[in-house]
């Protein structure tokens, strides 16, 4: 026994099979006690949402009149008339369902357009040969500090000033300005990725007489795919739960998403909740499907997100 | 009766309409934003490849040139629109509201009014108790769950919320803390021994009626939970998966020179993972100090004193059109955020080369 044990603290590497993973000995780590709590916790994690969803299906009437787990009494007591009746209630003028679609247009192109334009610059940082290139890459690391707070004010005002065309207002600024925030980030974690493809294969393709796009297109973006994709769901809901971006660029409610109509119904029909509980869903079941097919990249590309400021 | 019989068929078609109207409506709404968007992308693309198509027509020493600029221009470009307004945003920080020069006076209001300090206090709150407690929450279930049965349905379960909205989840805990009677909160209050009054708990500005001016209300804390709700998930995972990485050997040899569970945890495995927990607690700590949506969503915008700095920063900026403090608060945010950001790239350099 003594002996499978000392060997590893040599600093040899240890046989496998000696040692499977999860075994008692191993770590022994998962009490009864602890167990329970986990199990206890993951409970109430869950059941606010849970509560939320159960109140978005009860008719207006029970939900005004007592808590959502008195639906347990009479189950078969199910509607959805909150839902139909948020997607055509008001908000500003404008019916819910519009915001829904606005989140829609200004989530897609938001979080496809920083990821294209960061994967060209990637892609010429690590294979294109230039003056200043490592520099360069080096100041745009330096700007993942920058918090999107420090450019709003300005920004706006070029937006809203005589350089810039006034038929691009609205939600194409919207998406103008998440490119330019999540540009740094997707950059530095684009070149990682993009840099580290074997460069036989690259050198392969230009010996063979491909261009720069050729090879661009046809080599570097297939086998970018993961990274594209971790990168493309984080930007994607990071874009559809924005709120901040939205309210300040998108100018009048015509031009809004979902989350700023959430908080105007907060505001001034704080206690319609049938139209609120089913309006929060609906804004939340486009992440939950997301979260739940794709948890996988969802986790990496959180994970790569974590450097930025 | 027959009011009524004559009211019914024109009351049919009347909502016959208006649904028709709306689906309708509903239809054309979604081809107009399937083709702005399709409209935007291809046109994006489009105007990429013909820039490209162009620069291969240029004689020899400006083509490759050229397609560099094609490649890197757009990058750049978007890149100057953070640089630059970052740096006007600096100097209009000594602008007062009607754009002119204010000097320091922006700044000495932060550190000096009363309502502006409460910011500033909140905000120190909500950086430590937030990230202590997720960072806390995540080692803890990441700890008990490893390898238990059912764990990744348990990880997921908790780590659902991490995908929610800040929005969406400041309406979900207004419903639990709500004065009437279908807030969950206030029902389990109620269970309590003796008789209990309704609290309106996101309007109780007092810690424990402790007039303290050091410590944010109650209504902070409460907000507070919903954060940490949110990131502890992200902590779990994050710090799950790190503990997989542990390898067996270590703990196995600690246990046979006599460790406990407990004394194997903390002496080897918590160690082993530092890296992962300080890339958790900075990561936690930056959303942390951005917090906004739920401020909008709960605090009312921070009434009842519930501002932080994000939140005070578009307050002041926007609605409040005091661009001049707008783009100190900025500044300030920038200024706290820096240094946790250089904490946690110089954390990931040490973790990569110490592997």
């Amino acid at each position: 026994m003594a002996a499978t044990i000392t060997e590893p603290l040599i600093g040899r590497t240890p046989p496998k099979d000696l040692t499977p993973r999860g075994t008692k000995i191993a770590r022994g780590i998962s009490s009864p006690i602890g167990r329970a709590a986990v199990w206890l916790l993951a409970a109430l994690w869950t059941v606010p949402t849970i509560g939320l969803l159960i109140s978005s299906f009860r008719p207006e009437r029970e939900i005004k009149t007592d808590g959502w787990w008195n639906w347990f009494k009479d189950p078969t007591n199910v509607t959805l008339d909150n839902y139909s009746g948020v997607l055509s209630n008001k908000v500003n003028g404008h019916p819910f369902s519009d915001f829904l679609w606005n989140t829609v247009r200004i989530a897609i192109p938001a979080a496809i357009i920083p990821i294209v334009i960061a994967a060209f610059a990637a892609y010429a940082f690590s294979w294109m040969k230039f003056k200043g290139r490592d520099w360069l890459f080096v100041m745009i690391v330096g700007l993942m500090v920058v918090p999107l707070q420090m450019c709003l004010i300005p920004l706006l005002r070029f937006f809203g000033g005589d350089f810039f065309p006034d038929a691009l207002e609205g939600v194409t600024t919207v998406w103008i300005a998440h490119a330019i925030f999540g540009m740094p980030l997707a950059i530095f974690l684009l070149k990682n990725f993009i840099g580290s493809l074997p460069s036989e294969v690259i050198e392969a393709a230009r010996v063979d007489g491909a261009s720069h796009l050729t090879i661009f297109t046809r080599l570097v973006l297939p086998l970018s795919v993961p990274a594209l994709a971790s990168l493309g769901i984080f930007q994607f809901l990071w874009v559809w739960n924005d709120l901040l971006v939205a309210k300040v660029f998108g100018g009048g409610a015509e031009n809004q998403p979902m989350t700023f109509a959430m908080v105007d119904m907060v505001g001034n029909k704080g206690n319609e909740w049938q139209l609120l509980t089913a309006g929060a869903f609906i804004t939340m079941i486009v992440p939950l499907i997301v979260f739940l097919s794709l948890q996988r990249y969802f986790v990496r590309g959180l994970l790569a997100g974590s450097v930025k400021g | 009766m027959s009011r009524l019989a004559r009211f019914a068929p024109e009351l049919v078609t009347c909502t016959f309409r208006v649904r028709a109207g709306y689906e309708w409506g509903l239809m054309f709404e979604i081809l107009k934003s399937l083709l702005t968007v399709g409209i935007g992308i291809f046109g994006f693309l489009a105007a990429l490849g013909a820039l490209y198509w162009l620069a291969s027509r240029l004689p020899e020493p400006w083509r490759e040139r050229a397609r560099v600029a094609v490649f890197v221009g757009p990058a750049l470009v978007l890149l100057f629109g953070l640089v630059i307004p970052a740096l006007i945003n600096l100097r209009y920080s000594f602008n007062d509201r009607n754009d002119e020069w204010y000097g320091l006076q922006n700044y000495l209001d932060v550190f000096t009014n009363d309502d502006n300090l409460i910011v500033l206090r909140n905000t120190l709150w909500w950086g430590l108790s937030v990230t202590i407690a997720s960072t806390v929450i995540g080692i803890v279930i990441a700890r008990f769950a490893d390898r238990m049965r059912g764990e990744p349905v348990a990880k997921a379960l908790i780590f659902l919320p991490t995908a929610i909205s800040m929005v969406g989840a400041g309406v979900i805990w207004n419903f639990i803390y709500s004065p009437k009677q279908y807030g969950l909160l206030n029902s389990v209050w109620q269970l309590l021994p003796g008789e209990q009054k309704t609290q309106f708990w996101l309007q109780d500005n007092e810690f424990f009626s402790l007039k303290s001016s050091f410590v944010p209300g109650l209504n902070t804390f409460f907000i507070m939970v919903v954060v940490i709700w949110i990131q502890a998930g992200f902590a779990t995972v994050v710090i799950s998966a790190a503990l997989k990485g542990v390898p067996d050997d270590l703990v196995e040899a600690a246990k046979i020179d006599g460790a406990s569970d407990r004394q194997a945890f903390y002496k080897v495995v918590l160690p082993y993972v530092k890296g992962t927990i300080i890339t958790v607690a900075t990561t936690t700590t930056i959303a942390v100090l951005k917090i906004f949506d739920i401020i909008q969503t709960m605090g009312k915008g921070g009434a009842f004193d519930t501002s932080t700095i994000a939140n005070e920063m578009y307050e002041q900026g926007f609605p409040q059109n005091n661009e001049g403090l707008g783009a100190a608060w900025a500044v300030l945010l920038f200024l706290a955020v820096a240094p946790i950001v250089f904490i946690n790239a110089r954390n990931q350099r040490a973790m990569r080369e110490g592997r």
